[in-house]
């Protein structure tokens, strides 16, 4: 279980990682947290010709806010985002995957925007950003686009990323006020990949009444799924058990899980009702103390 | 002799080693000019292999050599039958061993076919994927009873089949005396068993020295000696030009035993032709096929039992995975057959079991070895029982255990060893009763509010018993020198791969010389440092090596008495031998030290009487007449959360009669061992084969090794019959953690879901949340299950 | 594609290291087979069991998931260097060998460098903490309890220090 042979370029500046990029495509893979990336080389299942490695770019290692929004590093670190204050107060749900995400050996080494760009669907925080949305930046020597986080994730392990570009930042929008989420997942041992995971955000108004709400999963399906139609028939009923009900029997039925080793695909099917109504309940409990 | 050390939780001697990172593993081991070896394994369960081209891995930078079976002429045999079938009436065996490099067809995913040597790892690695192989895929076998239609693809096409063995047992008459039964109860078990997965894989290192003719062989082998000879005689050497070492071992469980693992074939023939020391590493992807595994069984078994709770008679057919090949013999079924009886009076027995070449990696012995197939059962068949009957649990157990006067008691049907399965001694009722009252037992089952959480959890109580036969022969040895610093030195053949023997063995010997434990240097696997053994199996370290310790350290022991008597010109029984000085009784002053004893008894000139030999030094051996059988019980509460079949453990109890106690510290890691890996088997780990013969998740990403999460803290306690089949008192205690572990889990979660109520019964392990989904999720209603 | 070579500049345990290495080393194996520190174990190289758990610029990480060339200008920590240099062992070697929490003691490197990252960070950990803090190193000997009972130990005998 040793990589197959590579070219390792540590970049000097993000301008050299583009321009190495842009001159290699495919061949070459950015080299952040590695986590995932040195596993999958080791096995022999990624055999990248090119490693750009931009762990010297200590610039793209931030969290920063911004207007309503938190801007997050191309290089930060799991760690770095589980201490970040603005995280905690600003993007809960974010804070309360984190700890799912794999063990703290990880967690001080693998980045949130490797991990997009990775785009594993049973992975915990994709998931998370689609409930979340906001958008993320693109950057390669031409310039910069954006992306929202809904078009991102194209299928297993792919992205709407172009062979020359690197996802250097990712833009996280505050959710509105008296919205509370929640983040749950079943696993089979703490820091696997969830059998199911939901992220859930629930917005009431002054009343109680649901204004929006999001149902996001991960590893169910190619990309980490929304359940939309479940969540939007949320949308101007106020919040009750029976309600919650609805909405978790209509995302079980609106999500199409592939089934893995640890779960069937019933199995995941019945455990996304039951978690979803879980998060669902403890989303309008947060949601309505915020009030 | 005054004990001190025996029975006391001494820390251990090799710790500082170990936490330090000094320790020696194979895979520290650094020479020279090493070269690195990787392995081409086949991709599929069952092929024909139609022709192997290694002429581009050849070309590549940095590769030595490549070589396939085509290469090795007379060199490629199949390995040798470790364990022959024991002497039982009517017995069918067919015997196919693993081969060195697959010839003309691969049996398992990951079976050898090429051998690379390079420069380092990275290179031979590379150099695999230059090799290219044409195959015809066959059918695979991976389901049992697919293996013996008729009309299946036959993996030994010398065979008129499949079946590796046919081995029926039989004690009194089953046929007659269930007609007089109350009840029968017939039901099919499943149990499947998984990888051991030590932390530390395979390995091994071989360095050839041309100018003293002599091989020496670090290898991750639990029997050393054996590897020696058997290295020996393949290379058609000497035994003393070969040593084999086995350094600290990171873990093994049962399958660092095998005569041999390909490499071990292959490694040292190609460090003598080369000239040149060669490494290989198993890594952790190769683990999951190149390392043998401990497979499944389907048991039909029946219990015929009276309105009394009384056993009257069982009767048990079942299909064993013996994997591609069987050189291990029938020690895994034989023990499943003859624990099955566990702890019970059992009158009438007739087992019959086939076991079935499959297109999976090579079963052998795995902790437990199949005796927990066996308790399962056993256990699950009494539960049963208990509910038709009315009777509880506890008590159908308590109303056929063999009696403690019972003992020595004949079960008259043979065990692994050879030797008839008779249990030497057992107090049952103690072990049991001391569990229940650990566990709670009368408090839980009394108190109506036990059975729920305010969350909507479900909360059971398992408890079950076992038997584990142990310490079997043949023999083993030791050999003690007093050094003329006054430490002690003591070699065993046996190795150690973590369970504290230069510990429990210095602690034996210290209370007989008299010395700190401090002070005995204990060599454990080197065969240059003792010469005979069998190896560490079966829970027999302690019992048998660690009585050979004993009786090589009495005769030192006498030495030094009488020694000491001709130094002080006194009678021996005057002498008293205490922190490290003989001394003569009363006369403080009148002492000397046992380094310059041992220098004395080691004259440099001068003459000695006829007959005397030199300084204060024995080898000794020990071989008990049968196994020693460890018995106990485990209990624990376990709760359930019915919408998501995840389990947490509240409580866990583990009561044990292991005999005398060396070390109660090593025992109880022991025991903590065992529980973790029995809780593996019940409830993560599981591998998964798809029809094709194809393990769906080989990573530890995906098999489930239990972390510190999904062990629970453990309660032990201990009850102490000794032995009486050797000197000491000792049984076992290395493998009795893991064995009740799966019929504890089915019986707890059982209570836990009130399953009877709904008709349903777990007859089958490993459990998962998704099999108790399946299992149970039907049964549940809506709200109970969490469904929205 | 053949392998370049990179100069790695480190210090681990305190002391400088220069060497030349191919760009794909794994961190595990420079440490293990070029330096010669073979007390940082390697279990299944796919970063699950922990066993190669070093200390990176002071945070524990997997050496398996990371390149040798990645240690240039980094400092490492490897289980070598925990013992005081008279010997005196770390409280948490000695708290181990006290407790009995390690058998093959195989996995034991890569505890130690995780659970003295730990201690460092919780001074006063709740045994439910501990657990977690250990889950991402897999022991096939002990059953852990042991262990948490030496992180226990350790913890109370530093005094709450860091």
């Amino acid at each position: 279980m040793k990589p197959a042979p590579f070219r390792y370029v540590a970049a000097y500046s993000l301008d050299h990682a583009l321009a190495l990029k842009a001159e290699h495509g495919d061949e070459a893979r950015f080299l952040a947290g590695g986590q995932s990336l040195l596993a999958a080389m080791n096995f022999r299942l990624a055999q990248p010709a090119f490693l750009i490695d931009i762990n010297p770019l200590r610039d793209l290692d931030y969290v920063r806010r911004g207007g309503s929004v938190v801007r997050i590093g191309a290089l930060t670190r799991y760690r770095t985002l589980q201490r970040d204050p603005v995280v905690a107060n600003h993007q809960a749900l974010l804070a309360e995957a984190l700890p799912h995400v794999a063990h703290p050996q990880i967690r001080n080494r693998g980045t949130l925007a490797g991990n997009l760009a990775h785009a594993d669907p049973a992975s915990e925080l994709p998931a998370v950003v689609l409930a979340v949305g906001g958008k993320l930046c693109a950057r390669s020597v031409k310039g910069e686009r954006w992306i929202a986080v809904k078009d991102f994730f194209t299928g297993p392990l792919s992205t709407a990323l172009d062979a020359e570009e690197m996802l250097a930042e990712i833009e996280l929008p505050d959710l509105p006020a008296r919205t509370g989420v929640c983040f749950l997942e079943v696993a089979r041992r703490r820091g696997d990949y969830a059998m199911i995971g939901v992220a859930a955000t629930l917005t009431v108004d002054a009343g109680g009444t649901c204004v929006a709400a999001r149902l996001t999963y991960c590893n169910a399906g190619g990309t980490p799924v929304s359940a939309s139609a479940a969540a939007k028939a949320l949308v101007g009923r106020r919040i009750s058990e029976k309600a919650i009900g609805e909405a978790a029997a209509a995302a079980m039925r609106e999500i199409e899980p592939p089934g893995n080793v640890h779960a069937s695909s019933d199995f995941q099917r019945h455990l996304a009702g039951v978690l979803t109504r879980r998060a669902l309940a403890k989303a309008h409990t947060r949601a309505m103390s915020a009030a | 002799m005054v004990t001190r050390y025996l029975g006391a939780p001494i820390t251990r001697n090799e710790d500082a080693r170990l936490l330090t990172g000094r320790a020696l593993f194979v895979d520290d081991v650094n020479l020279p000019n090493l070269l690195h070896a990787a392995f081409l394994r086949s991709p599929h369960a069952h092929a024909r292999i139609k022709s192997i081209d290694v002429a581009t891995a050849k070309q590549r930078d940095g590769v030595i050599a490549v070589i396939t079976a085509a290469d090795m002429g007379d060199y490629w045999r199949p390995g040798p039958l470790l364990v022959p079938p024991p002497p039982i009436r009517d017995i069918v065996f067919n015997q196919c061993t693993q081969v060195p490099l697959a010839k003309d067809k691969v049996r398992h995913v990951g079976e050898p076919v090429a051998m690379v040597l390079a420069e380092s790892r990275y290179l031979a690695e590379d150099a695999l994927a230059d090799i290219v192989v044409d195959y015809e895929a066959l059918p695979a076998i991976v389901d049992l009873a697919d293996g013996l239609k008729p009309d299946a693809a036959r993996i030994h096409e010398d065979l008129a089949g499949n079946t590796a063995a046919h081995v029926r047992q039989t004690k009194g008459n089953y046929a007659e005396a269930v007609k007089r039964a109350d009840l029968v109860i017939k039901r099919r078990f499943v149990y499947d068993r998984g990888a051991s997965s030590p932390i530390e894989t395979r390995g091994i290192v071989a360095e050839w020295d041309g100018k003293a003719d002599r091989l020496t062989i670090w290898d991750t082998t639990q029997a050393p000696v054996v590897i020696r000879n058997g290295i020996a005689a393949m290379l058609g050497l000497s035994e003393r030009q070969v040593r084999v070492i086995a350094p600290f071992i990171g873990g093994g469980f049962g399958p660092k035993i095998m005569m041999f693992y390909p490499e071990e074939v292959l490694v040292p023939w190609m460090a003598i032709k080369l000239s040149r020391p060669i490494k290989w590493i198993e890594d952790r992807l190769e683990h999951f096929f190149a390392t043998t595994q401990e497979r499944g069984q389907v048991h039909d078994a029946e219990l015929a039992i009276g309105r009394d709770g009384k056993i009257i008679g069982v009767k048990d057919v079942f299909l064993h995975d013996t994997g591609a090949y069987d050189p291990y013999g029938l020690t895994l079924p034989i023990n499943s057959q003859c624990t099955l009886l566990n702890a019970y009076v059992v009158p009438h027995y007739d087992s019959t079991f086939t076991a079935v070449f499959t297109n999976k990696p090579i079963a052998t012995p795995y902790r437990g070895a199949g005796r927990q197939h066996g308790v399962f059962v056993m256990e699950r068949l009494l539960d049963i029982a208990a509910r038709q009957l009315g009777i509880d649990r506890i008590e159908i157990r308590r109303r056929n255990f063999i009696g403690p006067d019972q003992f020595p008691y004949n079960n008259e049907i043979i065990y692994q060893d050879f030797a008839p399965l008779e249990y030497d001694s057992g107090n049952y009722g103690p072990v049991l009763d001391k569990a229940l009252e650990l566990i709670g037992y009368d408090k839980f089952v009394r108190d109506p509010t036990a059975r729920r959480t305010d969350d909507g959890k479900h909360v059971g109580i398992g408890v079950v018993f076992y038997i584990e036969g142990t310490g079997i022969g043949p023999y083993e040895g030791a050999r003690i020198q007093v050094q003329s610093s006054g430490r002690v030195s003591l070699a065993t053949g046996v190795g150690t791969q973590g369970q504290g023997h230069f510990t429990s063995f210095a602690q034996i010997t210290a209370d007989q010389l008299g010395v700190d434990v401090r002070d005995v240097d204990v060599v454990t696997g080197d065969t240059d440092q003792f010469y005979w053994g069998a190896g560490t199996f079966a829970s027999r370290g302690a019992v048998v090596a660690g009585n050979a310790v004993n009786e090589a350290a009495k005769v030192v022991r006498q030495k030094i008495l009488r020694a000491a008597a001709e130094h002080f010109e006194c009678a021996e029984a005057d002498i008293v031998i205490a922190n490290g000085k003989a001394s003569v009784a009363g006369v403080s002053e009148r002492a000397i030290g046992l380094g310059e004893l041992a220098q004395r008894a080691n004259p440099l000139r001068g003459a000695v009487k006829p007959g005397t030999e030199p300084g204060l030094e024995a080898t000794n051996y020990f071989g008990p007449a049968r196994g020693a059988t460890a018995n106990g019980a485990h209990a624990m509460i376990i709760e359930v959360d019915p919408a998501t079949m995840m389990i947490e453990i509240k409580k866990y109890v583990v009561v044990h009669d292991c005999g005398t106690v060396i070390n109660p510290l090593i025992v109880e890691g022991q025991i903590h061992g065992g529980v973790a890996q029995g809780i593996g088997n019940a409830f993560y780990e599981q591998l998964a084969w798809d029809r094709d013969g194809q393990l769906l998740n080989a990573s530890l990403a995906d098999y489930l090794l239990p972390t510190a999460l999904d062990v629970p803290h453990i309660d032990s306690a201990h009850t102490v019959t000794p032995s009486p089949l050797n000197p000491m008192g000792i049984k076992g205690a290395g493998e009795a953690g893991a064995i009740p572990v799966g019929a504890l889990f089915a019986q707890a979660i059982e209570d836990a879901l009130d399953l009877p109520r709904h008709g349903v019964e777990i007859l089958e392990i490993p459990l998962s949340p998704n099999r108790l989904w399946e299992l149970i999720g039907p049964h549940l209603d809506k709200k109970e299950a969490g469904s929205p | 594609m053949s392998d370049e070579r990179h100069r790695v500049a480190t210090t681990v345990n305190g002391t400088r290291h220069q060497r030349d290495v191919d760009g794909r080393l794994l961190l595990s194996d420079f440490l293990r087979h070029v330096l010669g520190l073979t007390g940082t174990r390697v279990g299944c190289e796919h970063g699950v069991c922990g066993a190669c758990t070093i200390q990176y610029d002071g945070l524990p990480v997997r050496s398996c998931l990371m390149l040798a060339v990645q240690a240039d200008g980094h400092e490492i920590a490897t289980v070598e260097g925990l013992a005081g240099k008279d010997g005196t062992l770390h409280p948490l070697q000695q708290a181990l060998r006290d407790t009995h929490g390690l058998q093959c003691g195989f996995c034991t490197a890569g505890i130690l460098m995780t659970m003295t990252a730990f201690l460092a960070e919780h001074p006063k950990p709740t045994e439910p903490d501990i657990r977690e803090a250990l889950s991402g190193n897999l022991c096939r000997c002990t059953g852990y309890q042991h262990i948490v009972e030496a992180v226990t130990l350790a913890a109370s005998r530093m005094g709450g220090r860091r």
